[in-house]
């Protein structure tokens, strides 16, 4: 309750909580308010919005600019969790791994981390979904490859100031095993810069995959955000509706996260919470 | 020696028009236009060619830019007639092995060397055998070169080989100075870097990325001729700064893949711009959706044709390439000699396609999904990404669920030559005559792991045999009976399924003469070429 009280005194954060909801619902309904596949060509090419029942107007072979966002909604929003979820197994093994263990362990996980650190992620990104072919599972694996280096190194300095409480000590004199202590002790106290983290790397996916599709290398049998803008980029003096509500679509998500990861903060870190404003 | 009826025909054309010089100053004449000397024709070329060398690189940009700088024997009309350039006149013997050519006597080459057959046999024999593939193929054919005097080359075949002339248009044969080239290695002697030819223009400067300039070449054979001073192609990589180049003006011309077929129709709106898709008919470029035979279903025949009657060709000639080309009705396009109108395709009907289907066991599962096939989507630019959605679509309505994949140029070229693809989308060249362009898409002589052979592994003995009676044929008129029944067993056994007759749009100011005057269209000399004030 108190938790709820916190992250509803930012404004901002539940603008953000209630556009992420309407981008849930829209991707859930997506069937329903178009039904079938939104590859299908329904009307004449390049109808401005409005025209022909085309509420965001139709693409280059007719098909319904609409349809093609709310249903490129669950690909974006699916790409975006399960990628960010990938990301975080990853970076949170690693860097609790290294805060806990220390020593040797945490200088190789360490210097891993720095290895993917230096290299730009986007290069990196389409390099791998270049090699390994452009489906949704190598770009969920491209993403999360490239995004759980933060993870790793803020989960690791969590560890480390943690692991030396007097409640870790206790534990350790209990005689707990070093796995339940890290995962029933540590883990949950570092849990919210990890939340908060993870909102932001949902946003950050999103974006990814959006360019990604938007060079072509998308997941050609499904219809992304970023395909839509792509598609419609090389046309945009022809018909700017097929890439600026795409556009719009993604600006606000990501938006919509990013007021949400910021409110997450301010409500798990009160004491931080009024400096800001 | 007596003149055989082709060679008759040729020899009046050169004779009555005294080389086309004549006939198309009175073309403009009657236009009520006067040649105008001078001027710099800008353009643009894309990508940019790795050499300007024809025979060492023969790729489009190369042929385009290269066919102002060197010259053939003969070059093409758009009915593909031969019309003489380097060669004045030329014979061809009764037994169709002889072809005797009469070179000009006053042509010189850029460093002011005049060409003599021996720069001409050196050509053919040595430098395009040795370099050119397609050259090589068609070459060997031949038993001897030689040269009578400095003026004269008879060339003797050992077979008859009637689509012989079609070779000699500058874009397959270019001749080359042979004291520039004789005795070291062609593709790294110094004269590709500076190409010397007898064209109109010669190489002038180049800076990499940024342009190309070819400036007039004052000793060139005909009289007063070229018109322009100079013309520039730049290279321009991204489509959309093309067409702004072309809309103000910066650049006078735009051609091939220049200009995407999407922004044509604003183009021809614009009154000071002139559209054509014309001067592709020697190359006549088709389209098809490449099948793997041997993965099944696409070995059945059935299979074939229903999915050629899933696909509705009008919408993709109209909605993909706005009427730029136009769609296929059989493997040989209509632009080509020995096409067939009578061979014609079956139409769209998705109802046929789904009987096709149900005859060949194909029957619909829960989905709706009868078969999955994957494709692989040519990665060619956006328009093929269309293309091969489209085709999802429409295949997806007869219950055939098309999975694309995606993958760059290189990959495409070595999966299709490997047979590592179940369906992908192919266009390839036609050169005239389906025994230099068709022929080696579906005998079963050439399944080789190369790609732009019969990659698909098409075989028939009757079509095996068809193709060779066309192609050893002595007069056009055998060869047109074999070409006949060939096209009308294909269409009906839809080896590959074919799409589009393709075009490109040539896009000019129209201050801009005969930017198109031949089947060869953009590729050729632009002597003729002049600019309006």
């Amino acid at each position: 309750m108190a938790f709820l009280k916190s992250f509803a005194r930012n404004k901002g954060a539940v603008v953000g909580v209630v556009v992420l909801a309407l981008v849930f619902v829209v991707a859930a309904l997506a069937d329903v308010i178009f039904p079938g596949t939104p590859w299908d060509m329904v009307a004449a090419p390049f109808m401005p919005p409005g025209e022909m029942d085309m509420l965001l107007g139709s693409d280059s072979l007719g098909r319904d600019v609409a349809a093609g966002i709310a249903h490129g909604a669950r690909i974006s929003l699916l790409v975006g969790a399960v990628s960010t979820v990938v990301a975080l197994a990853l970076g949170v093994s690693l860097g609790a791994l290294a805060g806990y263990v220390g020593g040797v362990v945490d200088d190789l996980v360490m210097r891993f981390t720095e290895f993917f650190q230096t290299i730009p992620s986007f290069v990196l990104a389409i390099l791998l979904v270049a090699i390994f072919t452009p489906t949704i599972s190598s770009v969920v694996f491209a993403i999360a490859v490239v995004s759980w280096p933060p993870v790793a190194r803020v989960v690791r300095a969590e560890f480390l100031s943690l692991r030396s409480r007097e409640f870790v000590q206790a534990a350790e004199v209990l005689g707990k095993s070093r796995l339940s202590i890290v995962v029933g002790d540590i883990l949950p106290n570092a849990l919210s810069p990890i939340i908060v983290l993870s909102s932001l790397m949902v946003a950050n996916a999103i974006l990814l995959e959006s360019a990604l599709s938007f060079l072509g290398l998308g997941d050609p049998n499904l219809m992304t955000w970023g395909f839509l803008i792509g598609s419609g980029r090389s046309v945009i003096r022809l018909a700017w509706w097929m890439s600026v509500f795409p556009g719009v679509a993604i600006f606000l998500t990501v938006l919509a996260l990013n007021l949400v990861g910021e409110g997450l903060s301010d409500a798990l870190n009160p004491r931080l919470a009024g400096r800001r404003t | 020696m007596s003149i055989s009826r082709r060679g008759l025909m040729a020899a009046t054309a050169a004779a009555a028009g005294m080389g086309p010089t004549l006939m198309r100053v009175e073309d403009a004449l009657a236009q009520g236009i006067q040649p105008r000397r001078g001027g710099t024709l800008t353009t643009i070329l894309q990508p940019e060619p790795p050499v300007l060398q024809i025979g060492v690189n023969n790729q489009g940009p190369t042929l385009i830019a290269a066919g102002k700088i060197f010259q053939g024997l003969v070059k093409f009309s758009p009915t593909l007639e031969p019309l003489p350039e380097l060669a004045e006149s030329w014979t061809i013997s009764p037994d169709a092995l002889t072809y005797t050519f009469k070179l000009r006597n006053n042509v010189k080459f850029h460093d002011g060397t005049p060409m003599t057959a021996d720069d001409v046999i050196f050509s053919i024999m040595k430098f395009h055998m040795e370099v050119a593939p397609r050259a090589r193929a068609i070459f060997q054919r031949i038993d001897k070169a030689e040269a009578p005097d400095p003026h004269t080359v008879v060339l003797t075949l050992k077979a008859p080989f009637e689509p012989f002339l079609l070779m000699f248009d500058v874009t397959a044969c270019a001749i080359v100075p042979k004291h520039l080239f004789d005795g070291q290695d062609y593709r790294t002697a110094p004269a590709v870097q500076r190409p010397i030819g007898t064209g109109p223009f010669r190489f002038a400067e180049w800076q990499r990325g940024n342009f190309i300039r070819l400036e007039r070449f004052a000793d060139y054979w005909k009289p007063g001729q070229p018109y322009l001073d100079a013309i520039i192609y730049r290279i321009v990589p991204d489509s959309q700064s093309r067409r702004l180049a072309l809309e103000t003006g910066q650049v006078l011309m735009t051609a091939a893949g220049d200009i995407e077929p999407f922004d044509t129709p604003a183009l021809r709106a614009r009154p000071n711009l002139e559209v054509l898709t014309t001067g592709w008919e020697y190359f006549s470029p088709l389209s098809w959706i490449e099948t793997n035979h041997r993965v099944a279903p696409l070995g059945d025949v059935r299979v074939r044709q229903a999915i050629s009657r899933a696909i509705d060709r009008n919408f993709i000639a109209q909605r993909l390439w706005f009427n730029i080309g136009k769609p296929a009705t059989n493997p040989v396009a209509s632009t080509t000699k020995f096409h067939d109108p009578s061979a014609r395709i079956a139409g769209f009907d998705p109802r046929a396609a789904m009987q096709l289907l149900d005859a060949a066991g194909l029957r619909p599962n829960a989905q709706g999904v009868r078969a999955t096939i994957k494709h692989l989507v040519l990665p060619y630019g956006e328009v093929w990404t269309r293309l091969a959605e489209y085709l999802r679509q429409s295949l997806r309505q007869v219950g055939i669920q098309l999975e694309l994949e995606s993958t760059d140029a290189g990959s495409w070229a070595r999966r299709i030559g490997a047979w590592e693809y179940e369906t992908s989308i192919n266009f390839v060249y036609q050169f005239g005559d389906p025994t230099l362009g068709v022929e080696r898409t579906y005998v079963s002589s050439n399944i080789q792991r190369v790609t732009f052979t019969n990659t698909g592994g098409y075989s028939n003995p009757r079509v095996d045999q068809l193709f060779a009676a066309a192609r050893d044929g002595q007069t056009a008129e055998q060869r047109r009976v074999a070409f006949s029944e060939v096209q009308k067993i294909l269409v009906e056994e839809v080896p590959q399924i074919w799409l589009m007759e393709m075009a490109f749009p040539t896009i000019h100011d129209k201050r801009v003469q005969n930017a198109v005057r031949l089947g060869t269209g953009v590729h050729a000399s632009y002597d003729d070429v002049f600019l309006t004030a």
